[in-house]
């Protein structure tokens, strides 16, 4: 089982980001369970969208505190905030932002990937809406799942434009990792 | 065929596939996406039914209510404020015996006003004459508004079915679902065909004024018929399983890894599946833990917790409603019923509450039920309390 935490602020399309890979992983075969967390329900504030996911169906309902990948959509919450907490000793934390950020210490065999992700948004879909080129480095920077899958969801759920930009967006961030 | 989708939207698309005629259903959370998605299916032309918008959730019941007393499948849903402002209706639905499903996306009550998930809402019902069935995943979540129908609308049941689905948890879980094809449903479920209808040709008159001399026993026939609904569940359940594949049993309750277990948990919903990973994880270490999971809350199956927990030394029932004021919470009332003057008994059945209000319950909660089952019998226990709070609200 795998478990996947997103940070966000609400607005910023988390849910989507974890409606978008819970779907490739269902492409791949697996059984994901991705759901919310809603602070105060209003634009702005923090919140976390969740997955969870295994090879048969997931059966454990509660949030997600121990995580195997973190990805941090908007960088400005990590200040005063420990968003690595609970991450897995050889976890993986993917961050939004345009340098590194001197924030929490991560521990010897985790690992973080900064990438641009807003610029690259601005670039390819015209939105200041970072998350499907984290979702392309999300693939690059875990093994856990195919560039391909993705662009497969996201052709699935965006139509013309919306999906071109999205593709290159994702396969913009894929590459940022890669090329790394 | 399987597909990866939001439980409010597994509901809306299996309600499209029962066929009713008349939806009704005022918007709350977190039910919204359940009517959202149905609007869209009857506004896409998919689905060829009356969608009434109301300005409540008491006219929405209403509406159902009528549609329902026309001879017509109807359906509504609605949560937590919403449900309890429906309550005046839902009573009158269950006394005139129309089997309306509505879909209870469990939240909390107020005040203080809060969104989260418990299941104070449908459980604060369970007096009504309304069939409760609570669902732990979104498979049975759709699986059950099926069987609802068909229990409802049988004609020696005739009576309202609530499908129970914890809110954001389930409502808002994305997670994989086998979506029935529309043949298989269309065998299992036939038209509804009602006994009697509101018919200007043929005029008769429903809900009417019962003195003391009837009304005893309108309220006589329902407990009758919800003891009746005890033993058509499983059949139901078998004939579900036919069509379908998929096997609920009795419907009635889940027994996990109860058999020779020492201690065991009994709760209902989606907290089930936390449970079962806690459950697994006990057996791994060779620790006799298992799970009683109620799928039918009303009519409660007496006889069946009975036989389940008969010869288990030690049960947890694990609460997300209260009764105030009450020596346990409401599921464990039920399940210390059913051994009240019995020779064989838990020798301890405890009481425990958490995930009031949408505070989470975890593994470690779940584990904290299990620690504190011990010889000594407690009764509502609360989960994750924050005594630090306690102190604010009492002045210290």
């Amino acid at each position: 089982m795998k478990e996947i935490r997103i940070h966000a602020r609400a607005g910023q399309g988390a849910i989507t980001t974890a409606a978008i890979l819970g779907e490739a992983y269902f492409k791949e075969g697996m059984y994901p369970y991705a759901f919310p967390s809603f602070g105060a329900a209003r634009m702005g504030a923090p919140m976390n969208a969740f997955v969870r996911v295994d090879a048969k169906p997931v059966r454990l309902r509660s949030q997600i505190y121990e995580p195997d990948f973190v990805i941090i959509v908007d960088d400005t919450l990590m200040r005063g905030f420990n968003c690595f907490s609970g991450l897995k000793d050889e976890g993986i934390a993917i961050i939004n932002a345009k340098q590194d950020i001197e924030a929490h210490a991560l521990k010897a065999k985790q690992k973080k990937f900064i990438i641009p992700a807003t610029e690259i948004a601005l670039k390819t879909i015209g939105r200041p809406l970072g998350n499907t080129a984290l979702l392309g480095a999300y693939a690059a920077a875990t093994g856990e799942i195919k560039l391909d899958t993705l662009i497969e969801v996201v052709k699935m759920r965006f139509k013309g434009k919306a999906a071109e930009g999205n593709v290159q967006a994702i396969t913009q961030g894929y590459e940022f990792i890669k090329k790394g | 065929m399987k597909q990866f989708l939001e439980g409010s939207y597994a509901v809306a698309e299996v309600i499209k596939l029962c066929r009713p005629g008349v939806i009704s259903a005022y918007p709350i959370t977190p039910q919204t996406h359940i009517v959202e998605g149905l609007a869209q299916i009857v506004a896409d032309g998919e689905l060829n039914s009356q969608f009434v918008n109301v300005e409540s959730e008491h006219s929405a019941a209403s509406v159902v209510l009528g549609g329902s007393a026309a001879g017509v499948r109807v359906y509504t849903a609605s949560s937590s404020q919403g449900l309890i402002l429906m309550s005046e209706v839902i009573f009158n639905i269950a006394g005139m015996r129309l089997p309306v499903v509505l879909t209870c996306a469990n939240r909390s009550l107020s005040a203080p006003i809060n969104i989260w998930n418990d299941q104070q809402d449908s459980v604060s019902l369970r007096d009504a004459g309304w069939v409760q069935l609570y669902a732990e995943n979104n498979q049975e979540v759709v699986d059950l508004h099926l069987i609802a129908y068909r229990l409802g609308e049988d004609k020696s049941v005739m009576l309202p079915v609530m499908v129970c689905m914890d809110g954001f948890i389930l409502t808002h879980g994305m997670e994989v679902v086998d979506m029935p094809e529309q043949d298989k449903v269309d065998k299992f479920l036939p038209p509804y065909k009602p006994l009697y209808k509101l018919d200007p040709d043929e005029p008769l008159s429903m809900g009417l004024l019962a003195d003391p001399g009837y009304y005893t026993e309108t309220r006589f026939a329902i407990q009758e018929t919800q003891k009746e609904v005890l033993k058509f569940l499983p059949k139901i359940s078998e004939e579900f399983r036919n069509v379908f594949g998929r096997d609920y049993r009795d419907c009635l309750v889940e027994e996990y890894l109860t058999e020779d277990a020492e201690r065991v948990i009994v709760a209902m919903g989606s907290v089930c599946g936390t449970i079962k990973k806690v459950v697994d994880d006990f057996r791994a270490k060779g620790k006799k833990v298992g799970l009683l999971k109620i799928i039918s809350f009303r009519p409660f199956p007496y006889a069946r917790v009975y036989e389940a927990l008969k010869n288990v030394p030690k049960v947890a029932v694990l609460d997300k409603s209260v009764s105030l004021g009450g020596m346990a919470a409401p599921l464990a009332l039920e399940v210390k019923a059913a051994f009240c003057g019995k020779k064989k008994a838990p020798k301890i059945i405890s009481s425990f509450v958490a995930g009031l209000g949408g505070r989470d319950i975890t593994l470690d909660s779940v584990r904290e039920v299990l620690k504190k089952l011990t010889a000594k019998e407690v009764n509502l226990e609360y989960i994750d309390l924050k005594q630090e709070l306690l102190k604010d609200e009492y002045g210290g």
